[in-house]
This record gives structure tokens, C-alpha cells and sequence, in this order.
């Protein structure tokens, strides 16, 4: 595997047009344990990351995560924003200056974009939230001895449908205590939407 | 849905412009941004006060910049957060040199937002301090407790601490003491539809009423038949005299606040019930405040809040205030 700018730039797209298909699934997401906008902001955040990246053309991965980064902040809102927006942060620090990145580089970008999301949220795993899905899909990259995109997208499918049983602990549908079990976590579904994405442009290519 | 809105994309940006242009002697708009702020902002060598959150509380947060109280006001997409770069924005607007206090309602999306632009703030020279507003009691766990009306007594407390020239330690100490000595509950009869999802927010049967429940809809304490005015009104104290646990002779700030919808003519029969109990448990009220000041959008419903004041806190609620939401 090895990504240069343009393919990162591919997957935005991408993940951009799911996101979009999918915004009144996410937003009945956020509707039984949320305040129902998840579809509605990450719809918003990433149709603006599609039109950011399409002013320009880049020569690092790292420059095009960190735009995506700086839009996902800014125009998301809510909580999601500063999470997704530290996540693709912290990636782009974790290659920054690579023109391209092969399937070490990526397991180490999104280990490190975990992280980022766990120290901004100040969240542990099995709280129902978005590292739910981004901790288990780094560990799988880590692991894996070669890449596999449709493996990949398996484990943060697996890992987005055990949020249905984890009792929320933070963000707003915390106050749903029990009754949060029973509902896939929002974030966790959009992060399940993002790799699949890269699944869908790389099983094109392959 | 039925809404007085043009395309829902644009309601907030279009609500600043409106709120700009109905007070342009105390406000202004930060061009480019969602941000309201004084029209002579940043006051040299004062500390500022900047506060925020999602839109669909008004007149909270916007109705409450101008002197004597915030200095700027963020508003974000209805019921999300502001991005930390617009928070920013409004922090640098409002820094007079003496730092800026941030007012945060205890969500977990302003606090990331707020902290980052506090960070970020902070890496351009800004120093700035935060109060964290949690005076919702319908939360047990009290970490997690949310912000709701109470805040306005922190915009009004800090607002006027920050113009006696106090310094930023001293004005973030007087709001974390309102913080410590406002409790509020709230209940609700109709949920409320956000513009750009168009559907309401939950649901309630046509003769439901639920105790407790937040200013975006979460989930409150229970669902139960609605009741009368009175029992309402009881209901509510019992609730947060409980948790507040005032000493009797204690002298009171009293916030009956409705959510959107509510006539104003109820939210005085829970106010003059309000005021009975008050009275029964020997707790002194030495101001009351009725209307709409942290609102959910159409919602139904009401709020109460109780501060508990000491002599200074009682100067600095009765300090003049410019803002257009609390004139006084």
C-alpha cells in the first residue's frame, strides 16, 4: 500500500459522498442519544473539506490531512469537530513532510490520531464514542502483517457495532445512562464511514 | 415545520446580522464571523468576558454583550457548539490587555471548543481563565451537570466584577462562586424543531410533561402527567432546594425562565408560587427576574433558578447593565 497526496485527497471525496448518503442515517443516530445534528454537522464539515481541497493541488499527505484537519475544526462544530479536527491533526504531525505513505506510516498516523482523540475528549475505550472504532482499526493495522483494505474496513465495522451495547460515559448522550445501549454511536458510525471509504477507493484501484 | 426562516443554512449567520442591526449603539458584528460583540470592544485594561454556545437560546448568548456584562458573544450552528476559531476570534476582540474570562455551559462540545481556543489564545499571548456553568441539578452526577439559566447570574456577576478593575483571577473567582451557589431545574410540555433537520428534537404525549429535561432536549428526570401551575412550581423547588440545601435566611436571586413558547402570564403563576415556598422555608428573595433568557427554541416549558447571595454578589447584580436582554 502507498498513498500519495492525490489518493488522500481521493478518500476525502469520498468519504465526503458517504457521509452525504448517509446524513439522515447519522442524524437518526444522533436523534435517539444525542441532540440529533451529527448527520447535519459532519454533512457540513466535509462537503466544506471536499471544496477546500479542491483549490489546490498538493505535493505532502501531510498538507492535505492538516487542511482537512483546519476545515473538520472550524465547520463541524459540536464536540465532533475538535475530535475528528485533532485526529486528522495529529496524522498529518505523524507523516509530516511525506510526499507519500505506505501501510506502516498509516497504522502509526492513525494510532497517533487515536490518541489524539482520546487526549482532546479526555475519553477511554468503551465509553461509546469514536475511538471506539479508531482504537480497534489502529490495533488491526498495527497488527496486520500486510494491508488489507476490505480487513480493515471489517474491523471498524465489527468495532462501530459493539458501541451498540457500550452505556454512553461521555458527550451528551451520557445523560442517557442505560438507555444509550441498545443505539450505534454517531461518531462511531461516521469513523466507520471514513475507512470504508478508503476500503471502497483502494478495492477500485486494486 | 412551520418557520418564520429563509434557507436554514444561513439562520444564524442571518439572526447575527438581524441582532447587529437592532442595537447598533451597544453592538457589533466581527465581520467574517458569528460573533457579536461591544461596539467599543476591547475595553482597555479591562478584563473581558466572552461566553457562547450554540444558537437557539436567545436572547442567551448575543442579548447579553454590552457593558456590565460580556464583552462578546459566539454563537454557533442551533444547539452546536462554536468552532474554536470563531471562539478565538471573539477572545482577541475582547482583550483589553487584562486576559479574558471564558463562560462556558458544561457541554462536552463548547468545553473541547472553548479549551482549543483557549490554546490557542494562549499561543498568540492572550492569557485568559474559564468558569465552567453547571447548574442544572436534574444531573445527579454533578461533573456532568449541564448549563442552563444560571449562567445568565455568571455573565451578570463577572460582567460587573470585571468593571470594578478587578483582575482576571478575581473576576474567574467570582464567577466559579456563582457557579458554586446557583442551582436550576427545568421541565418542559412541547419539544422544540431545529431548522435544519426540521423534525422536533423528542417527543412527548399530548398530555405529558417532563421534569428535568435540557436545554437541547436531553433527557430529564422523569416523564409524568401534566400537572398544574402550582404543582409544577413545587415541584421544581423541591428539586433544587434539595440539592442547593440554603440555609433559612438566606437571601436569593429568583429566575423564572421560559423555554421559547411559554406565555409570559404562566411563567408568573409559577413565579407566585415560587415565591410562597420560598417564603414557607423563611428564604429571603432580594431580586426576581421572569421572562425568556435562556431559551430552546420553541420549546414549552420553564425554568427555575436560584442564586444565593452574599454582599458582594447583591452589589454586583444590581451594577447597571447596557446589555440589551438586561437593561438595567
Amino acid at each position: 500500500m502507498e498513498l500519495n497526496a492525490a489518493a488522500i485527497k481521493q478518500w476525502m471525496h469520498h468519504t465526503n459522498e458517504t457521509i452525504q448518503e448517509n446524513k439522515e442515517y447519522l442524524t437518526d443516530l444522533d436523534q435517539k442519544i444525542g441532540d440529533g445534528d451529527h448527520g447535519i454537522n459532519m454533512a457540513r464539515g466535509f462537503q466544506a473539506v471536499a471544496d477546500k481541497l479542491n483549490e489546490q493541488d498538493y505535493d505532502t499527505v501531510s498538507d492535505v490531512l492538516k487542511d482537512t484537519a483546519m476545515t473538520l475544526m472550524s465547520k463541524v462544530g459540536g464536540a465532533s469537530g475538535p475530535l475528528f479536527g485533532t485526529a486528522f491533526l495529529r496524522f498529518s504531525t505523524a507523516v509530516k513532510g511525506q510526499e507519500t505513505i505506505n501501510a506502516t506510516d498509516f497504522a502509526k498516523g492513525i494510532r497517533e490520531a487515536a490518541q489524539g482523540i482520546m487526549d482532546r475528549g479526555k475519553v477511554q475505550p468503551e465509553e461509546k464514542t469514536l475511538v471506539d472504532v479508531w482504537l480497534p482499526t489502529a490495533q488491526y493495522l498495527e497488527d496486520a502483517s500486510e494491508f488489507d483494505a476490505e480487513a480493515m474496513k471489517q474491523t471498524a465495522k465489527e468495532a462501530m457495532e459493539k458501541t451498540k451495547d457500550m452505556v454512553a460515559a461521555k458527550g451528551r448522550a451520557a445523560y442517557f445512562k442505560e438507555k444509550s445501549a441498545g443505539h450505534i454511536d454517531p461518531g462511531a458510525a461516521s469513523s466507520y464511514y471514513l475507512f470504508a471509504a478508503l476500503a471502497e477507493i483502494l478495492g477500485e484501484e486494486g | 415545520m412551520k418557520k418564520i426562516i429563509n434557507n436554514p443554512d444561513n439562520t444564524v449567520q442571518e439572526m447575527v446580522q438581524g441582532i447587529a442591526a437592532a442595537y447598533p449603539e451597544h453592538v457589533k458584528q466581527l465581520p467574517d464571523t458569528t460573533v457579536i460583540t461591544r461596539s467599543d470592544a476591547p475595553v482597555q485594561n479591562k478584563v473581558g468576558i466572552v461566553s457562547g454556545g450554540g444558537s437557539g437560546h436567545e436572547p442567551a448568548h448575543a442579548g447579553y454583550v454590552g457593558k456590565g456584562m460580556l464583552d462578546a458573544a459566539v454563537a454557533g450552528e442551533v444547539f452546536t457548539s462554536p468552532a474554536p476559531d470563531q471562539i478565538l476570534e471573539a477572545i482577541k476582540v475582547a482583550d483589553g490587555g487584562a486576559g479574558v474570562l471564558l463562560v462556558i455551559k458544561n457541554y462536552s462540545g463548547d468545553v473541547l471548543n472553548f479549551e482549543m481556543a483557549a490554546e490557542l489564545a494562549e499561543a498568540e499571548g492572550i492569557q485568559t481563565a474559564q468558569v465552567i456553568v453547571n447548574d442544572d441539578v436534574s444531573v445527579e452526577n454533578v461533573p456532568a451537570r449541564r448549563g442552563i439559566a444560571g449562567t445568565i447570574f455568571v455573565h451578570k456577576i463577572a460582567g460587573a466584577m470585571a468593571d470594578t478593575g478587578a483582575t482576571l483571577e478575581e473576576v474567574q473567582t467570582a464567577a466559579k462562586e456563582v457557579v458554586e451557589n446557583v442551582r436550576s431545574l427545568g421541565m418542559a410540555l412541547t419539544p422544540c424543531i431545529v431548522p435544519a433537520s426540521g423534525k422536533p428534537s423528542f417527543e412527548l404525549g399530548e398530555n405529558e410533561m417532563e421534569i428535568g429535561i435540557g436545554i437541547h432536549g436531553e433527557p430529564g428526570i422523569e416523564r409524568k402527567e401534566l400537572a398544574s401551575a402550582d404543582e409544577i412550581a413545587q415541584e421544581l423547588m423541591e428539586k433544587v432546594l434539595a440539592d442547593a440545601d440554603f440555609p433559612s435566611g438566606s437571601s436569593l436571586a429568583v429566575m423564572i425562565n421560559g423555554l421559547g413558547s411559554t406565555p409570559e402570564m404562566e411563567l408568573h403563576l409559577v413565579n407566585r408560587r415560587v415565591q410562597q415556598l420560598l417564603r414557607e422555608k423563611e428564604l429571603q428573595v432580594y431580586k426576581t427576574f421572569v421572562g425568556e433568557y435562556m431559551t430552546s427554541l420553541e420549546m414549552a416549558g420553564c425554568s427555575v433558578t436560584l442564586l444565593k447571595l452574599n454582599d458582594e454578589r447583591k452589589k454586583l447584580l444590581d451594577a447597571p447593565s447596557e446589555a440589551p436582554a438586561f437593561r438595567q
